[in-house]
């Protein structure tokens, strides 16, 4: 794909590059349910991978491992090649993860700046401790500002609140959000099953720009022409376990649609 | 009245579509700092979402504007009302409900209820009240009454977070019972005659007409509004109550921030002890009796909504201020005081409502401008 070869022509062609993340022998168990059996996957910088599977087939599991929300019981996780240990969200996003989950994870009661930086504020003077000191309100209205053009994004009046705007509006500011301070990986839990066509283009087109920015993208969806359109490599899970891995395109529609039911197995 | 960055007015529109821009008359409205960018590019709304954007505006200055057309009215009736040393006593004895509100607001944005600030208030005059008998200074009188203010609200909010309660509204109302109890058991169920000149001249004295307690209650109201529209901490306050999943996801410490709401409670129900032993000259057991219910009437008649998040100091202070208008009217007007009740309750399910009609109202604007964009 152009952007996994503009990402590793940036970083001077290197030869064997590490991917972006790779998670081996993933195995989460909930009690007596195996949410995750020994799962395998890889995503280089500039690739989008496609994490499909039923319900309950583990794929939910699989990015909360990954943002931190829950811990593996084995199985690693390596960034950049080196194996990480992500115990809380705030890991998570040290490591330059950043997750959009599937109820947004919004503050309606606040502006899109403040979501942008809800728990990361810019905050002043240096010498006061942290929850004493003084947001750097226009500071980051500026920089919510920059990064929404950049990413094409046209909200109704800047300051709004985030829940008087429509779920297009408000799913573009979520991956705006993840797009802001992702450095390296943007994990995104059905990021269009809300919407309508004209408000999933956009946030398709949104995802396809970070991809292009040089992230790796993983994207858990169930809408099949979606994945086919962005994806450049798809996982299928099933019952906690990866039952194959595929290049979705227009014409193995079918077959996909086997793996993850498990039909034709 | 507040119109922080959280209460910003969602009323222009940015599109992509190069439609010529009419400029729409929305002078006088508070758009805050909103730079040439923000050109609104839509053409002429309809009549029907203009009159939304309208309603959703009235709703919103709503506590400010009933308290001014209540002050006309009552103004209408009685020559007394309006005159400075009149304000004056509706100032002095709405400061302690005033300063109480300010407290319960934060723990209102949290989602959270503290049932147990009046007792608070009476706890703290009692041990301000015995510490003066035992010699204490002035000093040392406002500081225990203070801490003991702190500290119960520390003890609330530990209880809830670290003890896992399901909703504080058990530890608060629990509280409410313990605190009473003590001021009752320490004092002997008697009042303490007596406070020191310092916490005299706080809670009693005047500058003028202006009395000092109205002082206190508009630093404190600066405070917590710097607190709550400029600080890192007021923005995770609105940020739990907003979404305390969401907060949890972005490393926001939640269990601290709720403790920290509580203990700013039961500091200002310390500061409210103050105020009124400073007042009446005295500590008693009896103060703050049903002070709770006042401070929560004056939030919610302020706009603040249980569902959290949302709620700012300028409109609690309102609402503080209506409740004593009203009371004071009634007395005024030689209306029977039982009626008061019945007035305040009326005030409340009327603001209350207004605030569900303003909820309805938001979600038919999304809507409408989802339609239009």
């Amino acid at each position: 794909m152009t952007g996994a070869d503009a990402a590793a022509a940036g970083l001077g062609g290197a030869p064997a590059i590490a991917p972006a993340l790779r998670i081996t022998g993933a195995t989460k168990r909930f009690g007596a349910v195996l949410a995750l059996d020994g799962v395998d996957l890889e995503v280089r910088r500039g690739q989008v991978l496609a994490l499909l599977g039923d319900n309950g087939a583990g794929k939910s599991t699989l990015i909360n491992c990954l943002s931190g929300v829950h811990r593996l019981d084995s199985g690693s996780i390596e960034v950049d090649g080196e194996r990480v240990a992500i115990s809380s969200p705030a890991d998570a996003r040290d490591l330059g993860i950043e997750t959009v989950y599937q109820d947004l994870a919004l503050f309606d009661n606040l502006s899109p700046a403040a979501n942008f930086y809800a728990g990361r504020e810019l905050t002043g003077p240096r010498w006061a401790p942290r929850s004493l000191r003084f947001l750097r309100r226009r500071d980051m209205s500026q920089a919510t500002r920059d990064l929404l053009r950049r990413l094409e994004v046209t909200l109704p009046e800047f300051d709004a609140l985030v829940g008087l705007m429509s779920g297009g509006q408000r799913q573009a500011v979520a991956v705006a959000r993840a797009a802001a301070f992702a450095s390296k990986i943007v994990v995104l839990d059905e990021p269009t099953a809300a919407l309508g066509v004209r408000e999933s283009r956009s946030v398709l087109d949104l995802i396809l720009r970070l991809r292009n920015e040089g992230n790796a993208v993983i994207v858990i969806s169930h809408a099949l022409d979606h994945v086919i359109e962005i994806a450049d490599t798809a996982v299928v899970l099933r019952r906690g376990r990866k039952v194959g891995e595929i290049v979705p395109t227009a014409d193995n529609h079918s077959e996909i649609v086997a793996l993850i039911v498990g039909g034709a197995a | 009245m507040t119109a922080g960055p959280l209460r910003q007015r969602a009323d222009t529109t940015v599109d992509d579509a190069p439609a010529p821009a009419p400029p729409r008359d929305d002078a006088g409205r508070p758009t805050d700092a909103a730079p040439a960018a923000q050109a609104d590019a839509s053409s002429a709304p309809p009549g029907r979402y203009r009159l939304l954007e309208w309603s959703l505006w009235l709703l919103r200055m709503g506590p400010g504007l009933i308290l001014i057309v209540l002050v006309l009215v009552i103004n209408g009736l009685t020559p007394l009302f309006l005159t400075p040393r009149n304000l004056g006593n509706v100032l002095a004895q709405t400061a302690v409900i005033s300063v109480l509100a300010m407290g319960q607001l934060l723990v209102i944005l949290t989602r959270g209820v503290d049932l147990s600030v009046g007792s608070v208030v009476a706890l703290g005059s009692v041990a301000g009240g015995l510490v003066f008998s035992r010699g204490g200074s002035g000093a040392a009188v406002i500081l225990t009454m203070l801490a003991v203010g702190l500290g119960v609200g520390l003890i609330n909010g530990l209880v809830y977070v670290v003890g896992r309660i399901p909703h504080p509204f058990i530890v608060t109302l629990a509280m409410l019972s313990i605190a009473r109890g003590f001021a009752l058991w320490l004092s002997d169920g008697r009042v303490l005659p007596g406070m020191p000149p310092a916490v005299q001249t706080i809670g009693g004295a005047s500058l003028g007409r202006l009395p000092l307690s109205s002082l206190v209650v508009a630093g404190l109201a600066v405070a917590v509004f710097l607190l709550c529209t400029r600080m890192l901490w007021g923005r995770w306050i609105y940020a739990v109550g907003g979404n305390p999943d969401a907060a949890r996801r972005t490393g926001i410490p939640v269990g601290r921030v709720l403790v920290s709401v509580y203990a700013l409670s039961g500091l200002a129900a310390g500061i409210g002890a103050v105020l009124i032993a400073g007042r009446t000259d005295a500590g008693s057991p009896n103060f703050g009796t049903l002070a709770e219910l006042d401070s929560i009437a004056a939030v919610v008649i302020g706009g603040a909504s249980f569902l959290g998040g949302r709620g700012n100091v300028g409109n609690a202070l309102v609402g503080a201020l209506m409740i004593g208008v009203i009371r004071n009217a009634l007395n005024l007007l030689n209306i029977d005081a039982f009626f008061q009740l019945i007035a305040i309750g009326v005030v409340i399910v009327v603001a209350v409502q207004s605030d569900v009609l303003r909820t309805h109202l938001e979600a038919r604007f999304r809507v409408a401008r989802a339609a239009r964009s």
